[in-house]
Order: C-alpha cells, then structure tokens, then sequence
C-alpha cells in the first residue's frame, strides 16, 4: 500500500509536466507569431488620427510642420530611398570584392581571416558609434570634397552648392560601412555555394581565375548577390542613429548630394521623445510606412534567396 | 617533312599571336586581382580609423571614477556615466528575461514538438520578419503600449522594446542549436525508454545549450549597442534610476545626446562611453564565438 502510493505521486508528476511544458513552448510559439500582428496593430492604431485626417495625401505632401498640425512625409521617404540606394552604390562593389577575395585562394588563409574578422567587428559596432565618428571624421572630409565639387563640378544637379557637411553624401558613405557586413555575408554564402565542378570545368577548359570568376562562378552566384543587395537595402532604410546624426535632418527636397536631407527613420528618432496630440498620431503613420517598406524589401530579398537556394541545390 | 617546314612560319606567327594573348589574358587577371584585393583592403581604413579614434579620445577619461559618477550638467567637467551603464544593464536585463523564455521556448516547439506544423511555420517566417523590421519600430511599438499607456517613459518601457529587438535572434540561433543536436541522441533515449520531455531536457537541451549560450550573448551584445529603442521609450535621466517606472540612462542614449553639445568635455567622455561600449559589444561577440566552437 504504502509502496504504490509512493509510486503513484511521480507518475502524475511526470503525466502533468511534459503536457504542461508542450503546452508551454505551444503558447511562447504562438506569442511569438503574434508579436508581428501585435506590432503592425498598435502602430495603425496608433496612426489612425492621422490616417484618417490625411490619408495618401500623407506620402506625396512636403509640409511637416508640427505647430500647424501639418504634416506630410514625401521628402523623407524620398531621403531614406535616396540614402540607401546611393550606399548600396558604395557598398556593392566593395562587399563583392571583399566576397570574392574571401571565397578564391588569393592569399594565405590567415590574411582572409584577418578581413573576415574585421568585417565582422563592423558589424559588431554600435550605430551611434558610427555616427559619433561620423560627425569627426566624415563631415569634415565630406566639407572639403563638397567644396571642392561644388566648385569644379557645381553644374551638375548632384552637386549643385552649398555644401554641407551634414548631408545625404555623408550619411550614405557611413549607411555603406554599416551594410557592408550584410553584402559581404549573403554574397560570400552565395560564391562559396557554387559547385566545385563547375569551377572546375571551367579551369579544365584553360580559364584563368578571372576568366572563370566573370564567366562561370559570378552569373551562377548572381541571385543570391542579388539577395544580398536587397537584404542590404533593407538594412539601410531602417537604420536610424548614424543616419540622424549625420544627414542633417531637414525636410527641404534637394537634387545635391552635399545638401542635407532627412528619412523616415530620422524623422522618428528626433521627433518622438517631444511629440503631442497629432504629431504622435503622425509619427505613428510615418512609421507604418517605414514597417511597410522595409517588409516589403525584406520579403523580397528572402524571396530571391530561396530562389537562388532551389536553382544551386540540383547541381552538385 | 616538307610539310612541317611549309607550315613552319605559319605555325609559329600563330604562336606569337596566342602568345600575346595568353599574356593580355593573364595581366588581365593581375589587374583584377590586385583591385579586389585593394579594395578587400580599403575596408581596414574606416575600422582602423574607427578603434583607433575611440581608443586615442576615449582613454584619457577613462577611471573607476566615471563607472561611478552621474553624467556631468552642460558645461561642467567631471562625472561620470555609472547611471548608464547600470540602466544598460537593467534594460538588457529586463528584454532578456522576457524574449529568452519565449525565445528559447518556441524554438523547442518548432524544432522538437511539431516542425512540420502551420504554427512552426509560421513561427519561422514571422521570426525572419522580425529580424528584418527596423530596430526603430520596436520602440515605436514599446511607446505604442508602454509609455502611452502608462504616460511615462520608463526602463520597463526600454526593456519592452529590446525584447523585441532580441526575440528573433534567440529564436533562430536556438533553432540551430537544437538542429545541431545529432538525431541519433534522441533516437538512443528513445531507444532507452526515454520519454519526449525526458529526452528534451535531458539530452538535447544539455547538448544544445552552448549553442543557445552563443544566441543569447549575440542578443545581448546587439541589444547592448541599440539606441533607437531606448531614445523614446527609456529617454534619459542625469540622475540614478530609483524603480523600473521613470525615465533612465543608457550608455548609448548618452552617446547620442553628448555628441552634439557644444561642450569639449561632454564630447570626450561621449567617446569614453563608446570605448566602454566597443568593449563590451567586442568581448560578448568573442565570447560567444568561443562558447561556440568549445562545441564544434
């Protein structure tokens, strides 16, 4: 009697604790998906006021004035756009380079190490250290450059005067340091996934390793250094603290690079912690549409790496 | 014999041509090679650059004193940044015990429980959503339902939106962990008469766990670096925090508002407070790369 009763207590125990448990990790898996839904729902409603009393009229108005209660984020849309295409331009060839450097055999595996470790530590450091350093470093070679364009270069729109040294120009180059790692990750993956016999064909056929990296391994490669791009682009149009330290803040639409500018991601970090009343109910709205672009952008990027994934994964 | 020698001048004409053609084709390939690896090099001048400014205007300041001390006020010399870094701590602290549990939880689901099930997929595609939404948006959300609601900001409010921001990170270094665990230790606790819950905590989360150990740290040095989270939600404060229900400094909400003051001494420490962020973000991503290949 006694012998059974001492038994039965630990096999209820252990019946109720592993239910509990799976019902456990079902409950924080479904949490887990609802985050997203609970997100995008706090921000419409949030942003409801605002949509309400502007609409679309919203994304193509270039008025943000906070005591008017009017507001319109057309330039900044067109400034976190504009930033991340320009640091992608800046971004690309370099994070290739460094892709295709990593996954040849140029050099001795210990000086590819030290360049895989130093993309890595880009990653690895703070935005608002990249901005600090920013303010120091690149405005004032930004300045000089500005000066200089704008003097010897002043008629072509981009680089029409005066020139700033918080600008589009510099808060591009920082945006392109900070993507880096993301370009130079997804593309080496990509590089490193082409099959070795297709290399090697083409070094049978009598190519050089030019030859075989432009005609063989990049077009093989080219979805997914094509994802990477667009998963970059995405990093840099949510990127906030070095753009708002650098580029100015300013809600003037501008052809020149060297004039300052704004994004929507800028637009919220300065404005949020003083916001009332509407301008939080704007805010809101401005950030439903960086939510949306950046969804969009990064939906678009997975898409394009899992078609690269399935067309690699025949040949072997 | 006569034909090779008729064909002789022509035989070697064609030879010269390929010569200089093989030697285009292989400066060519110097050519190339030489720009890749220049610009592979390019790269160390901004992080050369990066270290070295954060090492040269960040060590001077830097003493026990300034772990110690409250921010200096506008034009004053002195302090420190204790109150920061102690409301860093407490932020992470707090986003990592709610988006570890749940993380780490939900991983075990889509991995151990039910891989192939509508909500695990959906779990991973919302996950790689996440991963990909602006670090800004979770203190969007985190105003949108803590500071809003309770009409303060707050460290809980800071703490809400780096949860956010780490959820992804755990969840999906978790799932790998828990993918790499070798099936053949599940099937020799089942072959053992192990239960499913027996043989999740007793064989694959001890297994698992070094790998998890590396997400967390990821996490925590990620989330450690963030501003845009904290700028609105968490704000800042000159002073010690008293609870968790008022508004409290970090060391990077520190940095952003001390680089743009007029003052040289506010600046300077700015650049203390980033060597001292530098550091940690390092030393937490070596550990964690450490902690993982003690596994493999």
């Amino acid at each position: 009697m006694s012998r059974e009763s001492s038994d039965s207590k630990p096999i209820a125990e252990v019946r109720v604790g592993p239910d509990l448990f799976h019902a456990l990790c079902w409950v924080a898996s479904a949490l887990a998906v609802a985050t997203l839904a609970w997100i995008i729902y706090e921000i419409v409603t949030s942003a409801w006021p605002a949509i309400q009393k502007f609409g679309f009229g919203f994304l193509g108005s270039s008025s943000w004035v906070p005591n008017r209660e009017v507001f319109g984020v057309f330039p900044f849309i067109v400034g976190t756009v504009a930033s991340s295409f320009i640091a992608i331009l800046f971004a690309f060839p370099l994070g290739l380079a460094i892709a295709i450097f990593l996954s040849e055999n140029f050099l001795p595996a210990p000086v590819r190490q030290v360049i895989r470790f130093v993309v890595e530590m880009l990653a690895a450091i703070p935005s608002v250290v990249f901005g600090l350093w920013g303010i120091f470093v690149v405005i004032p070679i930004i300045k000089i450059f500005g000066d200089w364009a704008v003097k010897n270069l002043g008629g072509v729109p981009i680089f029409s005067g005066p020139a700033y040294g918080n600008s589009m120009l510099t808060a591009s180059v920082v945006l392109a340091l900070m993507i880096l790692p993301t370009v130079t990750a997804i593309s080496r993956n990509a590089l490193t996934a082409v099959p070795k016999t297709l290399r090697e064909g083409a070094y049978a056929l009598g190519a050089t390793r030019w030859e075989a990296i432009l005609g063989v391994i990049l077009p093989t490669a080219a979805p997914g250094v094509v994802a990477a791009t667009i998963l970059a682009l995405g990093r840099a149009m949510g990127e906030t603290m070095a753009v708002a330290m650098l580029i100015g803040n300013s809600s003037r639409l501008s052809w020149s690079l060297l004039s300052p500018g704004g994004t929507l991601a800028g637009l919220l970090a300065n404005q949020f912690g003083e916001a009332e009343g509407l301008q939080v109910n704007s805010l809101m709205y401005a950030a439903l549409i960086l939510v949306v672009i950046t969804l969009f952008v990064n939906v678009l990027g997975e898409l394009v790496l899992r078609y690269t994934q399935s067309q690699t994964a025949g040949i072997r | 014999m006569d034909n090779i020698v008729t064909h002789a001048p022509d035989f070697f004409s064609n030879s010269q041509a390929e010569a200089t053609k093989a030697i285009a084709r292989s400066l060519w390939n110097r050519v190339l090679t030489s720009v890749c690896v220049a610009l592979s090099l390019l790269t160390l001048v901004p992080l050369v650059s990066i270290i070295y400014l954060v090492l040269k205007n960040g060590l001077p300041l830097l003493s026990w004193s300034v772990f110690t001390q409250l921010p200096p006020a506008a034009g004053m010399v002195g302090g420190g940044f204790g109150n920061a870094v102690i409301g860093t701590i407490v932020m992470v602290g707090i986003g990592l015990l709610m988006s570890g549990p749940l993380g780490i939880l939900s991983a075990i689901y889509i991995n151990e429980y039910a891989p192939a099930s509508r909500l695990a997929q959906a779990v991973r595609i919302v996950a790689k959503l996440l991963t990909g939404i602006p670090s800004i948006i979770c203190g969007v959300f985190a105003f949108a339902i803590v500071v809003s609601t309770t009409g303060r900001f707050s460290a809980f409010a800071g703490g809400v939106a780096l949860a956010v921001l780490m959820l992804p990170t755990i969840l999906l270094t978790s799932e790998q962990a828990l993918m790499g665990v070798q099936s053949a230790f599940r099937e020799a606790s089942y072959g053992l008469g192990a239960t499913k819950f027996q043989t999740i905590v007793r064989i694959v989360l001890p297994d698992a766990l070094p790998a998890i150990m590396t997400g967390i740290m990821l996490a925590v040095a990620r989330a450690a670096g963030e501003t845009a989270p904290l700028i609105f939600t968490a704000l800042f404060s000159q002073f010690w925090a008293k609870s968790l229900s008022e508004p409290t400094a970090s060391l990077s909400v520190l940095i952003y508002n001390f680089s743009t003051v007029p003052f040289p001494h506010q600046i300077q420490m700015a650049w203390t407070a980033s060597l001292v962020l530098v550091a940690f973000v390092t030393l937490a991503n070596i550990t964690a790369q450490l902690v993982f290949s003690k596994k493999h």
